[in-house]
């Protein structure tokens, strides 16, 4: 185990260039307790011994939800995970949906990636994580064609899409690959959810100005035109772009 | 004998200044507006006057709020209106005036940073808003010389879908030349947008512009030679000379050379990048009548081409005096 640990450390050296683009774990501030095992990465003198006495201390529960929610929310503050939440936020319902299967692909990797993170190695992780995430889409993909075939033709593409989708592998390599297994389904399910509120956030404006509809009830006055350009692409770069410049502005002025 | 003075350069100044600029922009446009109030009857000018008045407004609150120098003093906001109202039909709701105004003015010129700094022209982007929000509203062109009633959307005196109008562009997609003289089309006796049904007029203040020498002559020639070449030598029907002229009078194609294309802060500073640009927006502007789903292309030709006059400044940056020459 130790010897594995080593060659971890060793090997991180090679691959620091590889495949991860190296921002993703750049985004993690070093003041949250929870991620301070993590930064073994920036700091290969750091001895073993010091290293495994950091993760047995004790996890902040309350900080993985706040950041998961909100301070460190996967689509307003990262930015990750673009491709689905431009493309399938066209309706509330869409949102919701989307953002719940991916919270469920991201608690059972992150769960299966922490469990494993000691037997990988270092070169193929990238690789090992994609087969691990691809099951469980699979598995959700399966569920959705079971029990919610309207839905899930809807989404259509974007649910198999959901291996690639970079928030998944952003916590596997940033969090999970670094973090016991409760950590890691905490900061799965918190991750999901803030990506699912994000989701929910984008389709329901859209949906109200694009269509007049919420979940599909009229809830605009009768003499409403829908301003189509809402649930356009075009529409959906716009609404991204404002809702991320009103929350910034929310966190701007909390830290003054 | 004072002093020597030593400054760096310019030397020589001028004393135009922003809103002696927009207000030449504002003089060249007059004729095309008094064109459209007799052909649309006084509707014309309600929208126009409104969707001007708000501009100035929405600025000047804006940038009240924001606690930032109010410059609407500057006009140009109130060209930004009237050029929009230019390029909307004359039975528009007012309201929809009002939200295009927001977008132009709020959404892509103050979010940027206001004058100077949007990326693409307000107009242009607040009449792709509205026209890809509202398309029923937005091509509801009504046949010239039929009176709408300057407050309310009747048209000689009926609701107005049943007066819709076929425009001379949509004939043209289709390979047909339409049925009005191109004389008629050039001058302005056809359905369209406010501002855009006379060319001829456009073409007036566009020499005005040029005179005054507000714009430059490189962007509406190369964009305006290149619809002529393509459409020449590619036409859409049998008859090359008639199909290009009734291009080249159809459409807001000599608002968009003169006075869109032209905005200062959204067109190449280099002489040849002009050229450039202006081949580029003609380029577009002739595929998109052909080969896309609308059937004007210069609003999004020039959105496009706004989105590249960077690359353009750069590419055709002059070497400075005395500096290496480029590298081939």
């Amino acid at each position: 185990m130790a010897q594995e640990l080593e060659n971890k450390v060793a090997a991180e050296e090679v691959s620091a260039a590889e495949s991860v683009p190296p921002e993703i774990s750049e985004r993690e501030p070093e003041s949250v307790p929870v991620n301070e095992a993590d930064n073994g990465s920036d700091n290969n003198k750091e001895s073993l011994s010091e290293k495994k006495k950091r993760e047995k201390e004790k996890v902040d529960y309350l900080e993985i939800m706040k950041d998961g929610l909100w301070k460190k929310n996967p689509t307003l503050v990262q930015l990750l995970g673009m491709c689905s939440t431009l493309a399938v936020t066209t309706s509330l319902l869409n949102g919701i949906a989307l953002g719940l299967c991916t919270t469920v692909v991201l608690i059972f990797s992150n769960i299966f990636i922490s469990l494993v993170r000691r037997v990988i190695p270092r070169q193929i992780r990238i690789a090992s994580y994609i087969v691990i995430i691809s099951s469980f889409v699979t598995v959700v993909e399966f569920i959705m064609k079971a029990y919610f075939h309207e839905l899930n033709k809807s989404l259509g593409i974007f649910i198999p899409l959901i291996v690639v989708n970079c928030v998944i592998l952003a916590r596997a390599e940033s969090f999970a690959s670094r973090n016991s297994v409760l950590p890691s389904a905490a900061d799965g399910l918190f991750m999901g959810l803030g990506f699912t509120l994000a989701l929910a956030l984008m389709g329901g404006v859209r949906e109200i100005l694009g269509n007049g509809t919420l979940l599909g009830l009229h809830i605009m006055p009768s003499g409403y035109v829908p301003t189509l350009l809402f649930i356009t692409p075009a529409g959906a770069f716009m609404t991204l772009g404002l809702i991320i410049a009103v929350c910034s502005v929310f966190n701007k002025n909390k830290e003054k | 004998m004072a002093l020597l003075r030593v400054s760096p350069s310019p030397h020589i100044k001028h004393e135009d200044s922003t809103r002696v600029i927009m207000a030449d922009v504002l003089i060249a446009l007059v004729p095309a507006l008094v064109w459209s109030i007799y052909v649309f009857g006084f509707r014309a000018l309600t929208v126009t006057v409104v969707s001007m008045a708000a501009c100035v407004f929405l600025e000047a609150g804006f940038q009240y709020l924001m606690k930032k120098p109010v410059t609407v003093l500057d006009l140009s906001a109130a060209v930004t209106g009237v050029l929009l109202a230019f390029c909307l039909p004359v039975t528009i709701p007012l309201w929809m005036v009002l939200i295009g105004d927001f977008f132009a003015i709020i959404v892509v010129k103050q979010l940027f940073g206001g004058i100077g700094k949007n990326i693409v022209n307000p107009a242009i982007s607040a009449r792709i808003f509205l026209f890809v929000s509202y398309p029923s509203e937005m091509s509801a062109f009504t046949a010239p010389f039929s009176y709408v009633s300057p407050l309310s959307i009747v048209v000689d005196g009926s609701e107005i879908e049943a007066v819709a109008s076929a425009t001379p562009l949509s004939q043209l997609k289709n390979g047909i030349i339409p049925d009005e003289p191109v004389w008629e089309l050039f001058v302005g006796n056809k359905a369209g947008c406010i501002g855009e049904i006379s060319a001829l007029l456009l073409l007036v203040g566009g020499i005005y512009l040029l005179v005054r020498r507000v714009i430059s002559w490189q962007i509406p020639a190369a964009y305006i030679l290149t619809v002529a070449a393509v459409t020449y030598f590619f036409p859409g029907s049998s008859q090359p000379i008639d199909f290009m002229l009734a291009e080249l009078a159809s459409g807001c194609l000599a608002l968009g050379a003169f006075f869109m294309a032209t905005d200062y802060v959204t067109s190449p500073a280099t002489p040849n990048g002009r050229l450039i640009y202006g081949a580029g927006c003609g380029l577009l502007t002739v595929f998109i009548r052909y080969f896309g789903g609308y059937p004007e292309g210069v609003s999004f030709a020039i959105l496009t081409m706004n989105l590249l006059v960077w690359y353009l400044d750069r590419y055709t940056k002059p070497v400075r005096f005395g500096g290496e020459p480029k590298k081939k």
